[in-house]
């Protein structure tokens, strides 16, 4: 059966943890019967992308400061919230458009695009922190 | 992620087995620059058994395949899954990489 408890942790700012987290995330998307493409592209590279900006930019891979994630999911949706202690962000200014030629043969800033390509709605809002939610519909 | 050094000729053939991502995509980059220091200029990546890739994982494609054209060489990719195409379309990344879709067609392209 089903769990409909969210999930609520708190990870140390290593990128290491990030599997984990996702695998958790992922196995209870599966048990709610998301589509296959959500569990094996959509989900885990916006959680992916959200987690490692939270430890690498929002807490400066500092390991002192933690993130937060919470992943609320149900047959409607899954939604997530991962916080981290930094000073947030612009989610429009820091969001590059990959079709612009001058952004195609960067290393870096492909995280935001992807995130909201991947999911339905993504917000940053001030919390306790600095918290980005991402939130999927099922399909 | 594990990953699989072999030679083809003078073609070098990394195969990745699973996720390329922050945690670990230092990994290949230094796997695909010690082949580059010890004279490997065509290197062919085989995403076979991958799993997802996230920004950073991608980012260190693009980082490698500059280097490697630098050196007058060329870095190429084969057997991306439908995920892994839709991330390269996405990101507009499959313009920059000649992409292949099995490691023989890739082999037969350098």
């Amino acid at each position: 059966m089903a769990s409909n408890a969210a999930l609520d942790i708190r990870i140390p700012s290593d990128v290491s943890r990030i599997e984990g987290i996702v695998a958790q995330v992922v196995h209870r998307c599966r048990e709610h019967r998301f589509a296959g493409r959500q569990l094996t592209l959509n989900v885990p590279v916006a959680l992916t992308e959200a987690l490692s900006n939270a430890i690498l930019r929002g807490n400066g891979e500092d390991p002192s400061r933690q993130v937060r994630v919470r992943a609320d999911v149900s047959e409607l949706r899954l939604v997530l919230e991962v916080e981290d202690e930094g000073d947030g962000f612009d989610l429009d200014a820091c969001t590059k458009d990959p079709s612009d030629p001058g952004n195609l043969e960067r290393e870096d800033g492909r995280g935001l695009y992807l995130m909201r390509s991947l999911m339905d709605r993504v917000e940053r809002y001030r919390g306790d922190g600095n918290v980005v939610r991402l939130v999927l519909h099922r399909r | 992620m594990s990953l699989q050094v072999t030679k083809h000729a003078d073609v070098v053939v990394i195969e990745v087995d699973g996720q390329l991502i922050v945690g670990n995509r230092q990994e290949l980059k230094q796997k695909v620059l010690d082949e580059a220091e010890a004279g490997a200029r065509k290197v062919l990546i085989d995403f076979a058994k991958a799993g997802y890739i996230d920004s950073s994982g991608l980012g260190v494609l693009v980082s490698l395949a500059r280097r490697l054209r630098e050196l007058g060489g060329d870095l190429r990719l084969a057997n991306l899954n439908d995920d892994l195409q839709t991330l390269f379309e996405l990101t507009k990344l499959d313009s920059l990489f000649q992409i292949s879709d099995t490691r023989e067609r890739a082999l037969e392209s350098f």
